[in-house]
């Protein structure tokens, strides 16, 4: 079983790197703890991409963030693109990797997004044995994000938590909590986000996501937030994260923010918030770990 | 062109290049460490919801021009380009 | 299970495709416009990536004629990989395969030039040839030498004068275009690319040296391309713009 304790990231707030906040982070390393980069940006041959990532990962521990592998994907994956990883991952030595229980290719077709997967036994087969091959390429064990649903399948005979730790239990991965995912995906299909916590096996968790979401409706009227990455994290999003980091114990933390690119002091005033929540989760979890509750405990 | 008067030329192509330039690295101007990407990026945000272009279905095949959005071609004006302008192809607009 | 992509893909692709059965919200009805996130996502994600990478087209076009271009082509031309910096290598034949872009004839060419930009950008790194080093070589053992452009260099020829077009788009205060043919190199000092105008002869030289033609041999067949190519601008150019690899491409 994966084991969150031994991601080589600490437990403090990270954010997603933008190459415009560049200057900004090399004159205040101190900022954050660490930085995440999606991995699909860093396989150009060379050039200032390639150079920047080379002095950040001098400064910063560094996450590897995949978002093309398109893992819950009905075909083989694509063994160039793992090779790509393989080779990033070679000369970068990141502190983690990470990826999406989603999919996004089909035979040479990529659709430039998270695609959702129906929760059956069928899909957890083949998640499993892909997650199998990629942590067997890399020699490395990963971690696996829950994604933002926007529907649900008729066909699924699992619910998410439990998809994702059969599928930790089954592959060793770790897990990628995205609790902004969480709370957008239980708006917009009604569940209870607290709930969704409570049976997400959290010992395996190795680093949680927050991000700013956008609210549209459905044909209903009903609210549809939508994971846009685009704003400041919401107030009920950070109060579930302090719900999660009370149970869980402190995390690594990263701030996404990938659309409409606030100047650095916005973002670096949202990792600020991120560290008071661990600060605040640190003490709580401490409380917790003399109280009965062993879930709590751990 | 015969062998040594070859490598004169060759020589003395070299030898002004080098008077006029210096090195390539003293010449080279110490770019900015920062910059934008040339190309699009890989991220995992989603877009703008259930409304937008993804939804259209407007066949568009760039024959009915926004003339009032021309862009900065308009202020280009060279022999073949029909004065630059983007021009309203009338055959191709639906009739209203 | 196989239904998924073979009911997800028409949808994605058509939006006037009915939405996937078995999709709902969570009360079991069903999905719905919940379904065009998705189909906004993949689209729209798309022509954003081609907005960033060809900048002086949709200058050119203005922001609503090249979104609507944008938006067939990435309806048309999805990425055959996940990487979206490769995106938009059949851009510039789609826009001269447009009826209604004719009146346009160098866009096409400036697209190229801004694919050549972005190729550039993200090719890999060089130790960079000095005139020291070529100094260092004895005189008579200059023609016989292979000079090795660096994997950033592009070179492009166009029949308009795409430099000028392109600078005119970005920055509508340069001066405006003058008619003629283009021969254009990109180079990349550093980190940052740009396009330079070559003189007679030097795209042919260029040419001849990725060919792997020794020195002597390219400067001749540059000279035979226009009697007045002048190698000493020509090497300073690259020298200058630090365009001359110290090795071999493949050590």
């Amino acid at each position: 079983m994966f084991d969150a304790y031994t991601v080589p990231l600490p437990a403090r707030p990270g954010v997603g790197y933008k190459p415009q906040h560049y200057a900004a982070l090399m004159q205040d390393p101190g900022s954050v703890g660490w930085l995440e980069i999606h991995a699909e940006n860093y396989m150009g041959a060379g050039g200032r991409p390639i150079a920047q990532l080379r002095e950040l990962s001098n400064r910063f521990p560094v996450s590897v963030h995949g978002v093309g592998l398109s893992i819950g994907g009905e075909g083989r994956l694509d063994r160039d693109h793992l090779s790509r990883l393989r080779a990033l991952c070679d000369w970068l030595q990141p502190a983690s990797f990470s990826e999406h229980l989603a999919w996004s290719t089909h035979d040479s077709a990529f659709f430039n997004d998270l695609l959702p997967l129906p929760y059956t036994n069928a899909t957890l087969t083949r998640v499993c044995s892909h997650i199998d091959q990629v942590q067997d390429v890399l020699g490395r064990p990963m971690l696996l994000e829950n994604p933002s649903s926007y529907l649900a399948f008729a066909d699924s005979t699992w619910d998410e938590p439990a998809f994702l730790a059969e599928i930790a239990r089954r592959t060793g991965c770790g897990l990628l909590l995205d609790v902004n995912n969480v709370f957008v995906s239980a708006t917009n299909l009604g569940f209870s986000p607290q709930s969704y916590i409570d049976a997400f096996p959290l010992a395996a968790v190795g680093e949680v996501h927050l991000g700013g979401h956008d609210e549209d409706a459905d044909d209903h009227g009903a609210p549809l937030l939508i994971d846009s990455h685009g704003r400041q994290v919401a107030d009920p999003v950070w109060a579930l994260l302090d719900y999660t980091l009370a149970r869980s114990g402190p995390r690594p933390l990263l701030i996404e923010w990938d659309t409409d690119v606030p100047d650095w002091p916005v973002l670096r005033a949202e990792a600020a918030r991120a560290a008071d929540a661990l600060a605040y989760a640190s003490d709580v979890h401490e409380m917790c770990m003399s109280c009965d509750s062993p879930e709590l405990a751990r | 062109m015969s062998t040594p008067l070859k490598t004169a030329a060759l020589v003395g192509a070299v030898a002004t290049a080098i008077a006029a330039h210096g090195t390539a690295a003293s010449a080279m101007e110490k770019e900015k460490c920062y910059g934008v990407s040339l190309a699009g990026e890989n991220d995992c945000a989603a877009g703008p919801g259930t409304t937008c272009a993804g939804t259209s279905t407007v066949d568009y095949q760039g024959n009915a021009w926004t003339l009032v959005d021309a862009g900065t071609c308009a202020e280009i004006d060279l022999p073949g380009d029909r004065m630059g302008s983007l021009e309203p192809l009338d055959r191709d607009l639906p009739q209203t | 299970m196989t239904g998924l992509v073979a009911d997800f893909l028409p949808a994605l692709r058509d939006p006037a495709a009915p939405v996937p059965r078995g999709l709902q919200d969570g009360s079991g009805r069903p999905a719905g416009r919940r379904f065009n996130v998705y189909r906004n996502n993949v689209l729209v994600s798309l022509i954003e990536a081609l907005e960033v990478g060809f900048p002086a087209i949709r200058s050119l076009l203005g922001d609503e004629n090249f979104r609507n271009i944008a938006r067939g082509y990435a309806q048309t031309h999805p990425p055959k990989g996940p990487l979206m910096m490769r995106y938009g290598q059949g851009f510039p034949d789609y826009l001269a395969g447009l009826r209604a872009l004719a009146p346009l004839p160098y866009l096409a060419d400036v697209a190229r030039l801004e694919l050549a930009l972005r190729a550039s950008y993200h090719a890999a790194d060089h130790i960079g040839l000095t005139g020291d080093d070529l100094a260092k070589i004895p005189p008579e053992n200059l023609e016989n030498t292979r000079l090795y452009l660096a994997p950033s260099v592009q070179t492009l020829r166009s029949a308009h004068p795409i430099a000028d077009i392109h600078r005119f788009a970005l920055n509508p205060t340069s001066p405006k275009p003058r008619p003629g043919a283009q021969d254009i190199a990109v180079l990349r000092p550093e980190f940052d690319p740009s396009p330079h105008i070559l003189p007679p002869g030097g795209h042919a030289f260029l040419t001849a040296l990725t060919a792997g033609q020794p020195f002597g041999n390219a400067a001749e067949i540059a000279t035979a391309a226009a009697p007045e190519f002048d190698l000493a601008a020509m090497l300073g150019l690259l020298l200058a713009q630090n365009a001359l690899m110290k090795k071999g491409p493949r050590t």
